[in-house]
C-alpha cells in the first residue's frame, strides 16, 4: 500500500473513533486503539472526566480524582510511547467503589464514621489494577458499608439510576455497588470495580443494564477493602461487556499473602476462555428459583435466557437445589454477625469521626450513634443478637449448617451441569423511596444472588433484555468454584444472543 | 501437707485454679510483622494491622504456632491437630479491633499434666485443662494526664499463650510451686522468658473455699493483675480469708472479677457476674483453621531440650543428688546448664554443694544472676579439680573462690600467684607440729590427759603456722602420733 494511502486510512480510523464518544468505548476497543496509537490515555480519561462533569446529578461518585487520573493517564501514555505498556488495562479509566482503601485518596465506605479518613495504603485489588496500568477516575458511591440493595443508605445521598422512564421518578441503581453500576451505565468510566457480599455487584448490574461479575471467594484479595462480611466479601468487575469483565478480572485477581483466605492458585487467561462456543455445555435450571409472587417478566426473561443458550448449542437440564429457600434467612444471620464484629473498630479512638463524651463508653455511644446510619445500626444489632450467649447455637451455628447444605446442593448439581442459569433480581429498578418501609422487602432483592455467595461460587449478571416497564433485567450464571473460564464463555454467548443494545436515556437532561 | 483455714463453724479448704498468660518469644507479633521488643517508645511497634485500620487482615505467624506446640509438648499435653481462632468481642480503647483474636472451642493444646515440687521435696501432679493462643491488647495509660488516657499499642497483637489449670491446687504454696514450674518449663523451652516484672508472664487466680470434706466447687472469684509469685500467694491468702469470713457471717460469695492491689495486699471487686461481658465468640472469618500434621509435631518434639523433671530424675539417679538439691539445680535452665558443666567428670555431690552453697551465696550477696557470675562454670570446675587432687585444702578453696568471685581469675593462677598450694611434705608438717607442741606444753598435757577437744585447738595452731596450707589430715595424724592420743 502506498504510504499516502496508509496514512489516510490511519487518519480515518482516528477520526471515526473520535466520532463515537471515547468514554463510550468498551475496554477491549479502547485497549486496541491505545495499543495502535489511535488514541491516548489522556484523551480517553479527559472524555470520562467530561462525562462525569455532566453527570453530577447521578451522584455516582463520592470523590472524583480528575487531577490524579490525568496524571496517571499521562504516565500510561509515556509507557505506551516507550513500549513499556503494562498490558490490557494500560490507560483504561476505571471507577473504584469507595470501599477500597486508596493511598492518599479519601475513603469513606459511604459512612459518616469514616469522615476525613485518607488511608496511607492501597488495597491489593486497586494496587493490582494500578500495576496493570489502569487509571482511577474516582471513588464511587455505595450503600453505607456496602449494606443495602438500592444505594439509598449512603451518607452521601442516594445514587440515581441513569435509566429513566417518563414518570419523572428517579430510580435506584441497585446496591450496594450502585455508584459503580451507574458510572458504567452512564459511560462515566469504561469499567468499575464493585464488591459483592450477597449480590452487591450483580443486582445493580441487572438494574443498570451492565455486566457485573463476582469471582470465586478467594480469587481476589480482600486486603485493604473495608470489610462488611469477611467470609462473603469478594471484589469483582462491572463492565459494559463480558469480555471487558474478563479483561478487568485478569488485572484484579491473584494470590495475596496478606489475605489468608485468598487462594494460592495461578490465574488463568480469562479472555482466552471466551470462544463463542457453548455447544454441549450443560446448563442447569434450578426449580427452586421459581418464587411465589415473582413477576411474570422475571420468569419470561429467565425462560428466554435458557432458550438463547439452547439455540447456541447448549443442553438445558432441570436441576434441584433443595436448600435454596433457607439461603436468604441464613445470609441475614451470617452477614450481620460478621459485620457486627468487623465494624467494632469504628470506635472514634484512632481515625474517622469522634463525638466526645464524658466517659469512654459515652464517647463510643456518641460516635457510633452519630456515625452509623440506620441500616448499619440495624445489622449491627441483628449481628450482636445472633452471636449472643443463648442465641448463638440457634442462629449462627444453624445458619452455618444451612450454608454447608447450600454448598452441598451446588456440588451435587455441578456433577450434572457446567453452569446454572437463574434470574439476577426479582424486579427491575424501583423508584427511590420505594421498599423503604420494610427491611425484609428490601432484603428480598438478594434472593437469587445470595445462594451462590453463600457457596462462594463465581457468578455473573448479563443484561438479558428489558422488562415490561422498559428497564433492564439481568440473567445470572453460576459456575463451579474457580471455573470462571466456563462462566465467561457461557456469559459471552448469552450476551451475544441477547444482543442488548438499549442505552439509558433521559438522565443527561438534568446535567 | 494441708492448708486449712480454721473458722468458727468449719475448717475450710481452698480450691485454686490458675490462668497463666505467657508471652511467646517471637520476633514479630501473632498476626502482623511488627516487632515485639519490650520497653520501646510508645506506638513505635505498631503496624496497620495492629492499629486495626480499615481493611486490614491478620496473617498467622507460624513461629508462634510452633512455640505453642512446643510448650504443649513440654506440659505433657495433647496437641490438637485442628484448632480455630475465634473473635472475642468487647470494646476497650486499647483493643483496636474491638475484638481479641483468641482460641475458644478448639484450642491448640489440651489435657496437660504438670508435676510440681514442694519445699519438703515432695511432688504433686496438677492437671492442665488447655493452652490456647491469643493476641495481647495494648496498654492504657491513665496517669499522664488528669483528663485524658493515652494508648500505647506496642503490645497490641503480641502472641500470648493462656495456660489454664484445673481447679486442683489447695494452698498458696502449691499455686506458687505451679507457677514456678510453668515458668521453669517455658524458659527451658525458650517459648516465654517468664519475666513477671515486665509482664511477659501474668496470672489470673481463681479462688474458692469449701468446708473440708465437701467435694463440690463453691462460688469462685477471679483475681487479675497478679504479677509475681509472692503477690499471687498473698492474693490467694487474702481472698480465701475474705471468702471464709463472708460465708461464716451468713453472707454469700459472689462470682466476680477482682483486682489485686500490691500496695495493700488486698483484692477488690472490679466487676460482678451481672456486669460481665457477653463476648459473642465466633470463628474469625479472616483466618483459616490451623491444621497440623503428626510429622510437624514430631519434628518439633525432636528439637525439645531435656526438661526440668527429666533432668531432676537424672541428677538423682545417675549422680546421687537429693531431691531437694536436684530441684534447686534444675529450676532455672541457666543454673542447670552451669551445674552440668561444673559436675562434668567430677563428683556431682561436691559440685552441687559448691554451686548451691558457695556460688548461690556469693551471687545473692552481690545481687547477681547466674549468667552474670564472675566465676565461670569452667573455672569453678577447675577449682574443684585443685581440691580433689589435694593441691589445695577445702579452707583454701573457699578463699580462692572469694578471689575468683571478686576478680574472675583462673583458680590455678590464684593458687600459684598467692602460693596457696597445700603442704603435703610430711617433714614440714611434722616440724610445725613439733613446734606447736613445744610452744604450748600445758595444752599438750591436757590432750595427753584425754581432753579430745584440745586436739582441735592444736590443728588450728599448726594451720596458722602454715598459713592454712598444711593438709589437715596430715596435721591430725602427726598430732595424734606425737600426743599419744
Amino acid at each position: 500500500m502506498p504510504p499516502v494511502a496508509s496514512r489516510l486510512i490511519s487518519l480515518f480510523r482516528k477520526w471515526s473513533i473520535k466520532m463515537t464518544k471515547l468514554n463510550e468505548l468498551t475496554i477491549a476497543d479502547a485497549r486496541d486503539a491505545l495499543a495502535k496509537g489511535d488514541l491516548s490515555a489522556v484523551e480517553l480519561t479527559t472524555s470520562c472526566i467530561q462525562a462525569m462533569d455532566g453527570a453530577q446529578d447521578l451522584n455516582a461518585f463520592i470523590t472524583e480524582t480528575p487531577e490524579l487520573s490525568l496524571e496517571r493517564a499521562a504516565q500510561s501514555d509515556a509507557r505506551i510511547a516507550n513500549k513499556e505498556s503494562r498490558g490490557a488495562l494500560e490507560g483504561i479509566p476505571i471507577a473504584v467503589k469507595d470501599l477500597y482503601c486508596t493511598e492518599g485518596v479519601l475513603t469513606t465506605a459511604a459512612s459518616h464514621i469514616l469522615d476525613g479518613f485518607v488511608p496511607p495504603y492501597e488495597s491489593t485489588v486497586t494496587e493490582n489494577l494500578r500495576n496493570a496500568g489502569s487509571v482511577m477516575t474516582g471513588k464511587t458511591n455505595l450503600d453505607e458499608f456496602a449494606m443495602g440493595s438500592a444505594n439509598v443508605t449512603s451518607h452521601y445521598g442516594p445514587v440515581k439510576n441513569p435509566w429513566k422512564l417518563d414518570d419523572g421518578k428517579d430510580r435506584v441503581p441497585g446496591g450496594s455497588s450502585g455508584g459503580s453500576a451507574a458510572a458504567v451505565a452512564a459511560h462515566l468510566s469504561l469499567g468499575a470495580i464493585g464488591t459483592d457480599t450477597g449480590g452487591s455487584i450483580r443486582q445493580p448490574a441487572s438494574f443498570c443494564g451492565i455486566v457485573g461479575m463476582k469471582p470465586t471467594y478467594g480469587r481476589c484479595s480482600r486486603w485493604g477493602t473495608v470489610a462488611f462480611a469477611s467470609s462473603l466479601d469478594q471484589a469483582g468487575p462491572m463492565t459494559k461487556t463480558v469480555r471487558d469483565a474478563a479483561i478487568m478480572l485478569q488485572g484484579m485477581a491473584g494470590h495475596d499473602v496478606k489475605d489468608s483466605t485468598s487462594v494460592p492458585m495461578a490465574v488463568p487467561d480469562f479472555e482466552a476462555a471466551i470462544t463463542g462456543d457453548v455447544r454441549g455445555l450443560k446448563v442447569g435450571i434450578p426449580k427452586e428459583y421459581v418464587i411465589d409472587g415473582a413477576l411474570e417478566e422475571i420468569s419470561a426473561i429467565w425462560k428466554k435466557g435458557a432458550e438463547m443458550l439452547r439455540d447456541a448449542g447448549a443442553e438445558i437440564i432441570d436441576i434441584t437445589l433443595p436448600h435454596t429457600k433457607y439461603a436468604l434467612p441464613a445470609y441475614y444471620i451470617i452477614a450481620p454477625a460478621e459485620a457486627s464484629s468487623n465494624l467494632s473498630r469504628y470506635d472514634g479512638v484512632r481515625y474517622g469521626l469522634r463525638v466526645e463524651g464524658d466517659s469512654l463508653d459515652e464517647m463510643y455511644a456518641n460516635t457510633r450513634c452519630e456515625g452509623f446510619g440506620d441500616e448499619v445500626k440495624r445489622r449491627i444489632l441483628i449481628g450482636t443478637y445472633v452471636l449472643s450467649a443463648g442465641y448463638y447455637d440457634a442462629y449462627y451455628v444453624k445458619a452455618q449448617q444451612v450454608r454447608s447444605r447450600i454448598a452441598e446442593d451446588f456440588n451435587t448439581a455441578f456433577q450434572d451441569v457446567d453452569v446454572i442459569l437463574t434470574p439476577t433480581a426479582p424486579s427491575t429498578a424501583f423508584a427511590i423511596g420505594e421498599k423503604m418501609d420494610d427491611p425484609i422487602v428490601m432484603y428480598m432483592n438478594d434472593v437469587f444472588t445470595v445462594p451462590a455467595s453463600m457457596a462462594g461460587l463465581p457468578c455473573i449478571s448479563v443484561p438479558g433484555g428489558l422488562g415490561e416497564d422498559g428497564l433492564p433485567l439481568g440473567l445470572h450464571l453460576i459456575s463451579k468454584p474457580f471455573d470462571e473460564q466456563t462462566l465467561f464463555r457461557a456469559a459471552d454467548v448469552l450476551e451475544r444472543q441477547a444482543n442488548f443494545t438499549a442505552q439509558p436515556k433521559g438522565w443527561e437532561i438534568n446535567r | 501437707m494441708s492448708y486449712i483455714i480454721k473458722g468458727h463453724q468449719h475448717d475450710w479448704e481452698i480450691v485454686i485454679g490458675l490462668e497463666i498468660h505467657a508471652q511467646v518469644i517471637s520476633n514479630s507479633k501473632l498476626f502482623s510483622g511488627s516487632a515485639t521488643a519490650f520497653g520501646s517508645d510508645p506506638n513505635t511497634q505498631v503496624s496497620l494491622i495492629d492499629a486495626a485500620m480499615p481493611g486490614m487482615l491478620p496473617v498467622i505467624n507460624k513461629h508462634c504456632i510452633a512455640q505453642a506446640v512446643k510448650t504443649g509438648l513440654g506440659l505433657n499435653a495433647k496437641i490438637n491437630m485442628y484448632s480455630v481462632f475465634e473473635r472475642k468481642n468487647y470494646f476497650y480503647a486499647d483493643l483496636p479491633q474491638g475484638y481479641q483474636i483468641t482460641q475458644f472451642l478448639h484450642p491448640i493444646v489440651i489435657e496437660g499434666l504438670l508435676t510440681i515440687d514442694m519445699e519438703d521435696g515432695s511432688t504433686r501432679e496438677i492437671g492442665i485443662e488447655r493452652l490456647h493462643m491469643e493476641q495481647d491488647a495494648g496498654k492504657s495509660i491513665h496517669d499522664k494526664d488528669p483528663r485524658r488516657t493515652f494508648i500505647d499499642l506496642n503490645r497490641a497483637g503480641v502472641c500470648l499463650m493462656e495456660i489454664v489449670s484445673h481447679p486442683a491446687m489447695h494452698s498458696p504454696e502449691e499455686a506458687g510451686a505451679y507457677v514456678r514450674k510453668v515458668r521453669s518449663i517455658v524458659r527451658y523451652l525458650e517459648t516465654c522468658d517468664g519475666n513477671m516484672e515486665e509482664g511477659s508472664m501474668r496470672a489470673d487466680v481463681n479462688v474458692s473455699v469449701r468446708p473440708v470434706g465437701d467435694t463440690k466447687l463453691w462460688t469462685r472469684t477471679e483475681t487479675k493483675n497478679v504479677n509475681s509469685v509472692r503477690f499471687m500467694m498473698q492474693a490467694i491468702e487474702f481472698e480465701a480469708q475474705r471468702q471464709v469470713e463472708v460465708w461464716e457471717t451468713g453472707g454469700e460469695v459472689k462470682q466476680q472479677t477482682r483486682l489485686f492491689d500490691p500496695d495493700s495486699g488486698e483484692t477488690r471487686s472490679m466487676r460482678s457476674k451481672e456486669e460481665a461481658h457477653d463476648y459473642r465468640y465466633f470463628p474469625c472469618p479472616d483466618l483459616l483453621p490451623i491444621e497440623l500434621t503428626q510429622s510437624y509435631v514430631d519434628d518439633i518434639k525432636a528439637t525439645m531440650p531435656e526438661l526440668p523433671d527429666a533432668k531432676k530424675h537424672r541428677l538423682m539417679s545417675d549422680n546421687g543428688l537429693s531431691a531437694y538439691d536436684a530441684d534447686v539445680l534444675v529450676a532455672e535452665r541457666e543454673v542447670a546448664d552451669y551445674f552440668e558443666i561444673v559436675a562434668k567428670g567430677r563428683d556431682a555431690k561436691v559440685a552441687a554443694n559448691w554451686v548451691i552453697s558457695n556460688l548461690f551465696g556469693a551471687l545473692k550477696g552481690s545481687e547477681k544472676e547466674i549468667l552474670e557470675s564472675p566465676v565461670s562454670a569452667e573455672n569453678l570446675g577447675k577449682l574443684l579439680d585443685l581440691l580433689a587432687d589435694d593441691t589445695i585444702s577445702g579452707r583454701i578453696a573457699k578463699d580462692v573462690f572469694e578471689i575468683m568471685f571478686a576478680t574472675g581469675q583462673d583458680p590455678a593462677a590464684i593458687v600459684e600467684e598467692k602460693g596457696l598450694k597445700q603442704i603435703t611434705d610430711t617433714g614440714a608438717i611434722e616440724a610445725a607440729v613439733d613446734q606447736a607442741i613445744s610452744e604450748n606444753p600445758e595444752q599438750a598435757d591436757e590432750v595427753r590427759a584425754g581432753n579430745g577437744k584440745a586436739i582441735g585447738w592444736f590443728v588450728g595452731q599448726v594451720m596458722q603456722k602454715t598459713q592454712g596450707k598444711a593438709n589437715p589430715q596430715a596435721v591430725n595424724k602427726w598430732l595424734r602420733d606425737k600426743l599419744g592420743e
